[in-house]
């Protein structure tokens, strides 16, 4: 009875993280996609250092950052991948929402600002634990997009 | 206070060069928070309750920073970065960095 009840917990969440999971990315990369639309006029450069000082005013730090987190239908996928091994795509748009949206929260940030663009962009990234006390799966990514707005 | 990743800033030029300055915190995570986010991570998503903790995380690295500067007299910092590190189970370190300097 016991064994019963723990298989069909494990499906019922595997489906849940199916269903809700593929739907919230969906909605997530749409955001994405028409925030950068938005945002395009504001270019985001990741060169400043070793140029001549830009013709501009005034300079100010932006900073955007977001924790996002994988489902539990991935995470098993991902599971199952690592034993014959080869490309995690669960995991690939895991970071690729998470980076996309950090920039975009800082860029949102500089342009209310009144930013002609953001240079010297640099992209820093970290994994927390999947559960606590099991920090040995990647469960969800904490990112931290900076760079300095000019006008 | 002038932050900026840039190697100087722009229209000013730099009198005054302090060296490097500073700020860093370590967080655990909320045992409430830590709840919540185990839900939300069976269906995937941003988890709200860590981004605000980083972002707290990151003015009060910032603010270290800005104090450690303001006590050497500087009024604007250069080329800042950020870095994270994890230093034990359940706690992340981010730290800020920049070199302190005086702009006129």
């Amino acid at each position: 009875m016991d064994i019963v009840f723990q298989i069909s917990l494990f499906l019922f969440l595997l489906i849940l993280g199916y269903a809700i999971g593929s739907y919230l990315e969906k909605q997530h990369y749409k955001s994405i996609q028409q925030r950068e639309h938005e945002t395009l006029h504001v270019p985001v450069i990741t060169i400043g250092v070793k140029q001549a000082m830009p013709n501009a005013e005034q300079a100010q730090l932006f900073v955007g950052t977001v924790v996002i987190s994988i489902d539990y239908f991935k995470r098993f996928s991902a599971a199952l991948r690592n034993l014959v091994g080869g490309r995690i795509t669960v995991y690939e748009t895991l970071l690729d929402r998470g980076r996309r949206e950090a920039l975009l929260r800082m860029k949102t940030d500089a342009i209310e600002w009144g930013a002609d663009k953001v240079m010297n962009v640099r992209i820093e990234t970290a994994t927390i634990g999947g559960r606590s006390g099991d920090n040995n799966s990647l469960g969800s990514i904490e990112v931290i997009a900076y760079g300095t707005g000019i006008k | 206070m002038i932050l900026t990743t840039l190697e100087g800033v722009p229209g000013k030029t730099i009198v005054e060069h302090y060296g490097i300055v500073q700020g860093s915190t370590i967080r655990a995570k909320h045992i409430g928070k830590d709840i919540m986010a185990s839900f939300k991570n069976l269906i995937g998503g941003e988890l709200k309750g860590y981004t605000e903790l980083l972002q707290e995380a990151r003015a009060e690295a910032i603010e270290r920073m800005q104090q450690q500067a303001t006590e050497l007299d500087a009024n604007a910092i250069l080329n800042i970065r950020f870095a994270t590190s994890s230093v034990a189970q359940g706690a992340a370190e981010l730290f800020a960095y920049g070199t302190a300097v005086k702009v006129e």
